[in-house]
């Protein structure tokens, strides 16, 4: 497989906090240019972690990390920058100042793509009014344009994050537990979005679930990890609901899904229908 | 705890003993018949005060100046402030904060009229000394609290828009202002508040406005003039409380 | 869908553009009015003056004799601030009591004397404020002409602006507090200096005094301030300093004034600690 197919190559990355906790122990994989992947795992086995790294937020404390075709870690400031302006992260709590307007928010994903001068005007007049509308009525949010963002719910709010990455127009989403504060119907419809944006253009797509029946349903291709390290990296018709309990064993055997109590793994609890690009 | 309550009142009382005694000040004196007629003769003079509109009129310009000096000294002041309190939240390195936390100390410390007599020197007698005088003391209050607001405000906005790769400017004003720029606008209006009377009375060292007129006309031994002066002063005085309150009854309803 | 999109305008352009506007139609006059031209600054001749004058400021003036002169004005300053309170306290003492509603004999029992000490209170009321809302400085200036240069007219601008406020407080706090025991001598046909004494004074002293040594820290800061219109002090030390261009005076008086601050900030701490 030439590299230029990869989006992300991981190879024996670790991560130890400075308080001595080693968050990620040694991970290799490789995810290729419009795949479309889930991390599941139990609370604490690094999925954020490992998420943040390939963000470029933290650097691996050993091993190499390539994204985009590149070490970010070797790049210049300028570079850094430009590599990360191709890179949009849906967070779980949307990291948006609550005054701030819906539309400016929107528009705030493309700062590190836009000229300086073209970033400062649209502070005095949203500069692409039309563009952060289109993105909205993806999320059915079109109506709160103009609302400031601490009018909004936390479901609205969180669609308003998802539509800032959305019109980045990034080349790698990665979302880290994007939906574990939504409701049900509203988690389907934003990882919906999301995989349908991924396959339009054919980016790729990394994303960190707490509810695992959502991770079966919409990804391809589903790693677990565990305590750092990877478990099993999958089709999602090839996991079992054994290694799903395996998996979940630290949480009392219970595997997390979207109804708000978790629910013990019953032999067809679990739709299983991989979206085929 | 009761002996200490005397030792305190004994203490009390033998402080102010001794500062009478220190400044050989003899309140039997200050208040004998002959201090008292003076003292009465001195207020008469006063009276009546002089409404000429010729003199109104020239009350009504320094009432002016005395608003344009509080207005332009609390807008510069919250340009220095802010420009004082990003290397002091710590944006440029600590050796930048530990110095930047310094200078608004220090700029408020010092209190307004002493800055006013620096700043007659330095720029002239005239309004422009009690706008940088009222500037330099603002600015380190409004500094000092505008750093402590930025250390305070949630950093991951920024933080985010940095990971999309903005640069550190721009994640600033998109992801940190919002929240600080409401706090900013608001303290600088109630220190304008205070500035207003400061301004007032900031003249008597020479620093322009209405404690100019003041100074003036008393030196010339102009009373009736004076009086007008202090008039105008109050009603400033009054006029301000009373639209800060009614201003404060609609924002905060 | 999307040509609407093109079709939107900003709600909040037009407001914001009004603003802006706004703020510039009034800063404006103001940067002519204060005569706001940092090129004054620049002015060859007044940054020779100026930067001469702050070249001086270091090192500190410290001659024996100097030194004296300071810690003799610095002296003055705590004496004209503390003897200042005390006549503040004088002129306050009587004023609240005369404004205080607790103490009225009157409500006590709905009687005929209602109306008649309303109109009592008015007055003291009056010269109260009067008393406050002229600043300490403008006072000073005031007193400085009746009175001559020197101390006393900083122990007398003190003495009135402060015991205006002093008068305030203490009336509000006699009126906050539980009037219960006074109004019960009151009822009992105790008179009202009796009730104020044993009924009031003993629950509201504590804040009384701590407000009293708050007023003096703040009177220790106007006092130096007052003396530069010659009231006396180390402000007016600090005035014939700059008048004499002499730096290293100007900043040991800065110095020893911060320091007067900050001991004068613990001295309040320590007293408001020991009372309550």
């Amino acid at each position: 497989m030439p590299t230029s197919d990869m989006t992300i190559t991981l190879d024996r990355v670790s991560l130890t906090h400075p308080n001595g906790l080693r968050a990620v122990n040694g991970i290799s994989c490789g995810i290729g240019r419009g795949e479309r992947v889930a991390i599941i795992g139990p609370s604490g086995a690094g999925k954020t972690t490992l998420l943040r790294m390939i963000a470029t937020a933290l650097r691996p404390s050993d091993g190499t990390l390539s994204l985009l075709d590149v070490d970010p870690w070797r790049l210049d400031r300028a570079g850094l920058r430009r590599l990360r302006s191709r890179i949009g992260m849906v967070h779980q709590a949307p990291p948006i100042p609550p005054r701030q307007r819906v539309v400016t928010a929107v528009l705030a994903g493309k700062l590190g793509q836009w000229p300086l001068w073209k970033a400062l005007a649209s502070l005095v007049y949203p500069a692409d009014i039309g563009g952060a509308q289109r993105m909205l009525e993806r999320m059915e949010i079109a109506d709160k344009l103009f609302e400031r963002c601490d009018r909004l719910s936390g479901g609205q709010l969180q669609r308003v994050g998802v539509a800032r990455v959305l019109y980045q127009q990034a080349d790698l989403i990665l979302t880290d537990e994007p939906v574990s504060a939504v409701d049900p119907a509203l988690s389907d419809r934003i990882i919906g979005e999301l995989n349908r944006e991924a396959i339009a253009r054919g980016v790729t797509l990394v994303a960190s679930l707490h509810a695992v029946d959502l991770a079966l349903h919409w990804f391809p291709r589903v790693i677990g990890i565990r305590n750092g390290e990877i478990v099993f990296d999958l089709s999602p018709v090839k996991i079992s609901d054994a290694m799903l309990k395996d998996l979940y064993a630290s949480e009392s055997a219970v595997v997390p899904t979207q109804d708000s109590l978790p629910v013990a793994v019953p032999a067809a609890g679990i739709r299983r229908r991989p979206l085929c690009s | 705890m009761k002996v200490a309550h005397w030792l305190v009142i004994v203490a009390a009382v033998a402080v102010i003993w001794t500062s009478f005694a220190y400044l050989s000040l003899d309140l039997g004196q200050l208040l004998s018949a002959e201090a008292q007629t003076q003292m009465w003769k001195y207020t008469a003079s006063f009276f009546p005060p002089d409404l000429s509109l010729d003199y109104l009129t020239r009350i009504g310009e320094g009432t002016l100046e005395t608003i344009a000096i509080s207005a332009i000294g609390t807008a510069v002041a919250a340009l220095l402030g802010l420009l004082i309190a990003l290397p002091a939240a710590g944006r440029f390195g600590i050796v930048a904060r530990t110095i930047a936390r310094l200078l608004p100390n220090f700029l408020r410390s010092i209190p307004e009229l002493v800055w006013a007599a620096l700043m007659v020197m330095a720029a002239g007698l005239g309004p422009l000394a009690g706008t940088l005088a009222l500037a330099l003391h603002t600015a380190g209050v409004i500094g000092r609290l505008f750093a402590e607001s930025l250390e305070n405000t949630p950093p991951e906005p920024a933080m985010a828009l940095r990971l999309g790769g903005s640069g550190p400017a721009l994640a600033f004003l998109y992801g940190t202002m919002p929240n600080v720029l409401p706090q900013l606008v608001a303290y600088a209006l109630y220190r304008w508040e205070i500035n207003i009377r400061m301004a007032a009375i900031l003249g008597v060292v020479g620093a322009g406005g209405l404690g100019q007129m003041l100074y003036v006309s008393l030196s010339l031994f102009q009373q009736p003039q004076a009086l007008t002066v202090i008039i105008a002063m109050l009603v400033l005085v009054a006029l301000v409380d009373g639209a800060s309150a009614w201003l404060r009854d609609r924002l905060v309803r | 869908m999307r040509g609407e999109g093109h079709a939107i305008r900003d709600p909040a352009a037009m407001p914001r553009l009004a603003l802006a506007l706004l703020i510039i139609a009034l800063l404006w006059p103001g940067f002519r009015l204060t005569e706001f031209d940092l090129g004054v600054l620049l002015d060859p001749r007044n940054r020779e003056t100026m930067g001469r004058f702050v070249a001086t400021f270091f090192p500190l003036a410290t001659s024996h004799e100097f030194l004296q002169l300071v810690l003799k004005s610095t002296l003055e300053t705590l004496a004209i601030a503390t003897a200042g309170m005390a006549l503040a306290m004088l002129v306050a003492a009587p004023l609240s009591l005369a404004v205080s509603r607790s103490l009225s004999m009157s409500r006590v029992g709905p009687g005929p004397g209602r109306l008649a000490g309303t109109a009592a209170r008015l007055p003291a009321r009056f010269v109260l404020m009067f008393f406050r809302s002229i600043p300490e400085i403008v006072w000073a200036l005031l007193f400085v002409r009746a009175v001559g240069l020197g101390p006393a007219a900083g122990v007398l601008a003190i003495g009135v602006t402060y015991g205006g406020m002093l008068g305030k407080v203490y009336s509000e706090i006699l009126e906050s507090n539980d009037t219960r025991p006074a109004v019960a001598l009151l009822e009992s046909g105790g008179g009202r200096l009796g009730a104020f004494f044993y009924g009031m004074f003993p629950v509201a002293l504590p804040e009384l005094v701590s407000y009293t040594v708050y007023r003096w820290e703040c009177a220790v800061r106007a006092s130096v301030i007052m003396g530069f219109v010659g009231a006396g002090g180390l402000g007016q030390q600090m005035e014939l300093s700059m008048r004499m261009l002499n730096g290293g005076e100007v900043s040991t008086i800065l110095l020893t004034f911060l320091l007067l601050v900050v001991l004068a900030d613990a001295v309040s701490a320590l007293l408001r600690r020991i009372t309550q």
